[in-house]
């Protein structure tokens, strides 16, 4: 297909990252011509971050609406677009032809009984069901493995349906939805200081990056920008929050493969980084210390000096106990071609985070749509192209290389200024797009607001939302018994992805 | 003789656990931890005692004869291997043909209820525990073999009375061969790492522990002491192999059974603290790797003459 800038332009209205856009600028379309327009933005190189319905959107009242938000990485933009559905509540599905759509069609349908006509498992995502239906496989020899919702360790819980022919695994089914809290329409419900709570509780593990993202649709919304010093703050937050799972999933990565020197120093480094975060907020996860306008606590000069110190100590620790790992041959041989997810299979996923650019795809919020401090200082995004176990292991000890680098800049110069401003009322009939890039990747919140200026529709997508997909991809044709290992080297969360 | 019988069993109920303890808290301490107290396996065993069972309904009376017969088998067994001593009370001519085949009984039985729950996890271990064993039988036979051929012999007493001690490894490599061969059965037949991990939660990797998910109770004390038992005997077959139990003074028997059990269960735990799980699909090779070793020192043990 020939791409027209021109024409790519005016498929939708485009804004940055972190900006708010009036309701009656987004383009409208009937549902032919929305699904010709988001397969064009599609195939003309963006990514669908997401794809939602507001109830009440609509300028008519009661039709049900969809909106696409389409991420033009190269370009730094977001496009958004809308159509109005007739009285039959269908359109023809985008999974067909865009893969990346397959879950949130299958959301519309659940929440709000919109069908996408085609759509080749129309299967709710989340909800109870009477019966589960599964994708099965029949034959001489094959047997069916469920693993979960019960697991034998302290994980949480989804259930895994395997196909299997002895050891190997033909198809792989994930249903998930057993950590469903409705977290959207609480939103909705809640008072602004419920809701920065709900937003640190979308994933426990990722605090810091709901809370800046809810609050950065907050000050986009009001149109206020936080003091340059809580930027810093916010993103030395998010950089620890990263740090610490990185840490903490290559020692669980080095514990699913029997590797006891790996586990045991990697969990150690990653309480390092978790006391932190606490002695900065007031809480090992770093919740309470992002609000809207600013950040609640900055960094005493005593704690920066201590801070540096230990920083150093940390990296050297880390060093020895990568390098130990990383060549240790049996180590090496559990994690190379354990799980390959190849990069065309990431890329028609629209996989997004480590996950994605442990298979090549070379894409990253803070770099490709900057956001708070990352629009003056940059962290190089990394990328490993094989795809494997060893590829994602690989990628997040970079990551942390190249955080912990950051870090320690930041640190040392840090300029003495206000925490916070006071935050405006928020502008009516606007839509704020905001997208973070927490440790598992984008993070991506919609709020839209009513005519009276309140939170009137919110839409969240947690990284693994798009990923949880590209696990059950890269498991076919490999071996049962590598599945945790593989599990455990994408380690999406259940908690985001069921909200 | 019949104190000697006392002795005998006392070992068998007492000390197993122990070695399990001493591997337990050498890997902590390898990894930088405390660990568990030396005696925890002890209490677990003593709590699942206590405890009442839960049986499948579809399960038969195989499922609860499984761990009964095992931990039988296993314990007739540990008659037959001289312990202390170089001569077991109950040793006969051919001995070590039946205490290879008592081991293999014990398993066989805990694979048969590990299928009889139905259950696709169970199958699944079942299916590799069978799998597995069957490539480090011959391992472990050609390893015996090697011994039985300069004993001209397939009794414990005499092939440990022939081992020639005073040459032993610098004259005879085959010995150190047939250890090593006999150090990596040890290794795959009691789910250590690197070809099962003892540790792990992880259902569809497990071997061992996966067949047992559905024994509880008493039945699963019989099974966690049967294996720490087939464990501690596999590793005192070692040991007699290494060190020169004296044939009659009770004392420094146990002494060097002590040390050379110890021994063994600090390389266990220094193998599990420094390598990693190799990929099922791979321990195959691992045991063939142990079947050849075997080989080769049978081929170089007929090629001397006598070792």
């Amino acid at each position: 297909m020939k791409i027209d800038s021109q024409e790519f332009l005016s498929c939708a209205v485009w804004i940055r990252n972190g900006e708010a856009v009036p309701l009656a600028e987004i383009p409208q379309y009937s549902p032919i011509d929305f699904r010709q327009n988001c397969l064009y933005l599609a195939h003309s190189g963006s990514r669908l971050a997401a794809l939602c319905s507001f109830p009440g959107f609509s300028r008519t009242k009661e039709a049900k609406t969809i909106l696409a938000v389409f991420a033009d990485d190269a370009g730094s933009k977001v496009g958004l677009l809308f159509s109005v559905l007739g009285g039959n509540n269908s359109y023809p599905s985008l999974s067909l032809d865009l893969p990346q759509a397959q879950n949130f069609e299958r959301e519309l349908f659940e929440e709000h009984g919109i069908i996408p006509e085609g759509h080749p498992w129309l299967k709710p995502l989340r909800r109870k069901m009477d019966s589960y239906p599964f994708f099965r496989v029949e034959g001489e020899g094959i047997h069916e493995v469920a693993v979960g919702p019960v697991h034998a360790g302290i994980i949480e819980p989804g259930h895994f349906r395997f196909q299997c022919y002895g050891e190997m695994i033909h198809y792989l089914e994930i249903q998930l939805g057993y950590q469903h809290r409705g977290a959207e329409s609480l939103f909705l419900r809640s008072s602004p200081e419920r809701r920065l709570v709900i937003a640190e509780s979308i994933a426990g593990d990722t605090a810091v990056g709901h809370a800046l993202a809810y609050c950065m649709g907050i000050e986009a919304l009001s149109d206020c920008d936080p003091p340059f010093y809580a930027h810093l703050v916010r993103g030395a937050a998010l950089e620890l929050e990263r740090l610490a799972n990185h840490t903490g999933d290559l020692g669980a990565l080095c514990g699913d493969a029997g590797y006891l020197p790996g586990a045991s120093w990697f969990g150690r480094i990653r309480g390092e980084f978790l006391n932190m975060l606490m002695e900065l907020s007031g809480n090992r996860f770093g919740r309470s210390l992002i609000r809207p306008g600013g950040v609640r606590f900055g960094f005493s000069s005593s704690q920066i000096k201590d801070f540096l110190i230990r920083l150093e100590k940390i990296e050297q620790d880390l060093k020895e106990t990568a390098d130990l790992t990383f060549n240790t041959p049996t180590v090496y041989s559990r994690f190379e071609e354990t799980g390959i997810l190849t990069n065309e299979t990431a890329d028609t996923l629209g996989m997004v985070g480590p996950a994605a650019r442990a298979s090549g795809c070379d894409r990253d919020v803070r770099r490709d749509h900057p956001f708070g401090i990352f629009r003056f200082v940059q962290i190089p995004a990394a990328f490993v192209d094989s795809g494997d176990v060893m590829a994602r292991a690989l990628l997040r000890w970079l990551e942390i290389q190249r955080s912990l680098r950051f870090l320690r800049e930041q640190l040392n110069g840090l300029p003495e200024t206000a925490l916070q401003v006071e935050i405006r009322s928020s502008r009516s009939d606007y839509a704020a797009v905001s997208m973070v890039e927490g440790w598992r990747g984008e993070i991506f919140h919609l709020a839209v607001t009513s005519s009276k200026g309140e939170i009137a529709g919110y839409k969240i997508v947690d990284p693994s939302f798009h990923n949880w997909f590209g696990l059950a991809a890269a498991l076919r044709g490999s071996q049962i018994s590598d599945f945790p290992l593989c599990n455990k080297s994408f380690n999406f969360s259940y908690a985001g992805h069921d909200l | 003789m019949i104190l000697e019988i006392i002795e005998q069993i006392a070992i068998l109920l007492f000390v197993p656990p122990l070695f399990i303890g001493i591997i337990n808290k050498m890997k902590a301490w390898a990894a930088g931890r405390k660990g568990a107290p030396l005696f925890q396996f002890y209490f677990d065993l003593w709590k699942l005692l206590k405890k009442g069972e839960v049986y499948s309904r579809t399960a038969t009376w195989i499922f609860t004869a499984g761990p009964i017969i095992s931990l039988a088998s296993i314990f007739c067994a540990g008659f037959i291997l001289p312990l202390a001593l170089s001569s077991s009370p109950l040793g006969f001519k051919g001995d070590i043909i039946l205490f290879a085949y008592l081991l293999a009984f014990g398993h066989f039985f805990i694979l048969l209820s590990a299928l009889d729950t139905g259950s696709s996890f169970e199958g699944m271990g079942a299916s590799r525990g069978a799998a597995f064993s069957a490539f480090s039988e011959p391992a472990f036979f050609l390893s015996l073999a090697i011994l039985c051929i300069h004993a001209k012999s397939v009794t414990f007493k005499d092939v440990f009375h022939a081992l020639p001690w005073a040459t032993w490894g610098f004259a005879h490599p085959v010995y150190l061969v047939a250890a090593l061969a006999l150090f990596a059965v040890l290794l795959a037949e009691n789910s250590r790492i690197p070809v099962d991990d003892p540790n792990t939660h992880l259902e569809l990797t497990m071997i061992h522990e996966v067949m047992v998910l559905d024994h509880g109770g008493p039945d699963l004390a019989f099974i966690l002491y049967g294996s720490s038992l087939k464990f501690f005997l596999q590793a005192v077959l070692l040991v007699h192999l290494l060190l020169p139990l004296p044939s009659t003074n009770w004392y420094f028997g146990i002494f060097y059974l002590f040390i050379g059990v110890f021994g063994v269960g600090i390389l266990v735990a220094l193998v599990e603290s420094a390598v990693a799980r190799i990929r099922l699909s791979r321990v195959p090779q691992f045991l063939i790797g142990a079947s050849i070793l075997a080989v080769l020192g049978l081929i170089l043990s007929f090629y001397k003459g006598a070792p």
